[in-house]
């Protein structure tokens, strides 16, 4: 059964094994069905981005994902399959997320924020969190100059650094992104999406939603488009990149437009 | 009044503001961590002062078939979150441990003579039997519900204490009672005695207020009940379990419960259903914090139990009355404080 799975997913370029594969997965809000039976892969060592407009169900996918909000459907992380997604096992066995809503500590230091991220490591007797916490400082400096402050007193960039930064405490292996660059100036946008690249090649893979499709897919391995609860196109990045339908909808003067105002 | 029935008065406000203090405490750890207003905290104080005397007095105490069933019971639903999320080792073991843990219990109360081991260790063992009720409690009652309304929560709080008040009886009976003081002595200062029990409640409160402190400020358990009590989704997010979090800040409130009822037990007598008063009373200083602030609440209690202290001696009728009304003004302040800013982004 694995093989012919792996077959219908050839076209994923990349040589690593499936990190992540979701198949058919169905979340629903009471009688409305959000998302409605969505296959997607993961390789690892790969940056997959969803696209797609305000509504497509990208939020409540990564949800589902995570187990945060209840699925139908087969989730397979790490090898492993997961009968009923649990936050508290996934984040152990390094999955991560960065919510569209950041959810930091807001009335706790920018350290506290940090250390709590490797709270299923330390739990876990794993003491090589203090490692990571250097890591993560060194690659955002600004979070070591304030790592005494609150967290609620932070700008929003700076929010998303210390959002990513827990995260990474975590050492997932699979790091999930909810709209990273939302309500962000274009020059921290860019400082942000250089560091995907940079995860990447320390073996971070990344799952990346956004509605700045133009920056996703220009970082991004793989991509897919959420439409409606449903994936109305995948390919290669660069080949989505190119696509007509693609630059109509999601690169064109329009989503010029929405560009300027998130910015 | 003079001056020594002042010093008197005071020192039995402080006994008693020290305790009110602890119970305000347990009262807003578990209200921020799990939203739920823990009523039957008032049940643990009685428990623990009526287990204590029930060993010093030689009666029959029931208490740890109580234990063993509440034990059964979550061992009960745990086992059957297994069969339906899939085998675990970790967690099949742990089921095994809390019924071993019944079961030592149970023996431990038919081998000992309960009436002769020395104070410290039946205090020990009032612990053992009583504390794991608190996170059982939550296990049983509130963990399959976590998510309903703060009211829902707070009406099956409701329904505990008052279970809990009729078990109290069933277990202990209808007459109160009062445990021996922990030493003999008592300390002169000037013209004024002190009472060594006062000593003794002053100091243990502070001791675990002050580890308390240290728990949540430096240690990452504490940090991550903290994390839950501020950010529940962001909590869930690291991987800290509210399940977790819900039987932790459970077995604290009732640790501090249980060693409050064991303080007091020698200087006030104590009945099956004295403990909705006494956690009321914590309660009036929790909502002097707000029931957020901790610093404020503890000093809400201390200035609780004081002042009861004094409306005893110039209004003893009116002593309840006083503390209540202590409350009004409070609320009066937080609602007109409050700008219900949620979480802002
Ligand atoms: N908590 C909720 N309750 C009910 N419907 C919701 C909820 N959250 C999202 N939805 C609906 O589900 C659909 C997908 O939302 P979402 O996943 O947030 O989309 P996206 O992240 O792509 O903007 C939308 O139609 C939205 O209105
Ligand atoms: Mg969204």
């Amino acid at each position: 059964m694995n093989a012919t799975a792996t077959q219908s997913t050839a076209h994923h370029q990349g040589s690593g094994e499936r990190l992540l594969n979701i198949s058919d997965l169905h979340v629903s809000y009471g009688m409305v069905e959000a998302v409605t039976g969505v296959d997607l892969q993961v390789r690892e060592g790969q940056i997959v981005t969803v696209i797609g407009p305000n509504g497509a169900g990208k939020t409540t996918l990564l949800s589902a994902i995570i187990g945060m909000l209840k699925s139908k459907g087969e989730v397979h992380f790490d090898g492993h399959f997961y009968k009923v997604p649990d936050v508290e096992n996934l984040v152990g066995k390094g999955l991560g997320l960065v919510p569209e809503k950041r959810e930091l500590f807001t009335s706790m230091s920018i350290e506290d924020n940090l250390l709590l991220g490797a709270f299923q490591r330390f739990r876990r007797g794993d003491r090589g969190y203090e490692t990571t916490l250097a890591e993560v400082y060194s690659l955002f400096p600004r979070l070591w100059e304030r790592r005494k402050q609150m967290s609620g007193t932070l700008s929003g960039g700076e929010r998303q650094m210390l959002a990513i930064g827990r995260a990474l405490m975590g050492k997932p292996r699979l790091l999930m992104l909810d709209e990273p660059s939302l309500g962000l100036a274009p020059l921290i946008t860019r400082e942000i999406f250089r560091i995907f690249a940079d995860l990447r090649r320390q073996g971070v893979s990344i799952l990346l939603v956004e509605q700045n499709a133009r920056a996703a897919l220009k970082v991004a391995d793989y991509a897919y488009v959420l439409e409606g609860g449903k994936v109305a196109m995948q390919g290669k990045a660069a080949d989505l990149a190119n696509d007509p339908r693609v630059i109509e909808a999601y690169l064109g003067l329009a989503s010029k437009h929405q560009e300027l105002l998130s910015s | 009044m003079n001056l020594q029935i002042a010093i008197l008065l005071g020192q039995d406000g402080i006994t008693n503001g020290a305790i009110y203090a602890l119970l305000a405490l347990s009262i807003i750890l578990v209200f921020t961590v799990t939203r739920i207003l823990l009523i039957p905290l008032g049940e643990f104080v009685t428990f623990g002062a009526l287990t204590m005397y029930a060993f010093q007095s030689g009666h029959e105490t029931s208490i740890v078939w109580l234990l063993a069933a509440m034990i059964a019971l979550d061992a009960a639903l745990d086992l059957k979150q297994l069969f339906s999320n899939g085998m675990d080792a970790r967690k099949a073991q742990w089921i095994g441990i809390k019924l071993g843990y019944a079961a030592l219990m149970v023996t431990l109360m038919h081998t000992l003579s309960l009436q002769e081991i020395p104070m410290l260790a039946q205090a020990l063992l009032t612990l053992m039997l009583l504390v794991p009720l608190g996170p059982v409690m939550y296990r049983v009652f509130f963990q399959p519900i976590a998510s309903a309304q703060p009211l829902v929560l707070l009406i099956v709080s409701i329904a505990l204490h008052v279970t809990m008040v009729g078990i109290g009886l069933l277990m202990f009976g209808p007459e109160g009672g009062r445990t021996a003081p922990f030493s003999d002595t008592a300390l002169r200062l000037g013209s004024v005695m002190l009472k060594s029990q006062t000593l003794w409640v002053i100091l243990v409160s502070v001791v675990l207020i002050v580890s308390l402190f240290l728990a949540f400020e430096r240690t990452l358990y504490g940090k991550a009940l903290r994390a839950t009590a501020v950010n529940r989704m962001g909590a869930r997010l690291m991987g800290i379990s509210p399940d977790f979090a819900g039987k932790a800040t459970f077995a604290l409130a009732a640790f501090i419960g249980v060693a409050s009822g064991i303080l007091i037990a020698p200087i006030t007598t104590l009945y099956y259903d004295s403990g909705f008063i006494i956690s009321l009373k914590g309660f009036v200083g929790a909502i002097i914090g707000g029931l957020i602030s901790y610093p404020l609440a503890a000093i809400g209690a201390v200035a609780v139990g004081l002042i009861e202290a004094f409306s005893m001696f110039w209004a003893s009728n009116y002593k309840e009355i006083i503390v209540f009304t202590l409350i009004i003004p409070f609320l009066l302040w937080r609602s007109i404080n409050s700008n219900h800013v949620e979480d802002e982004e």
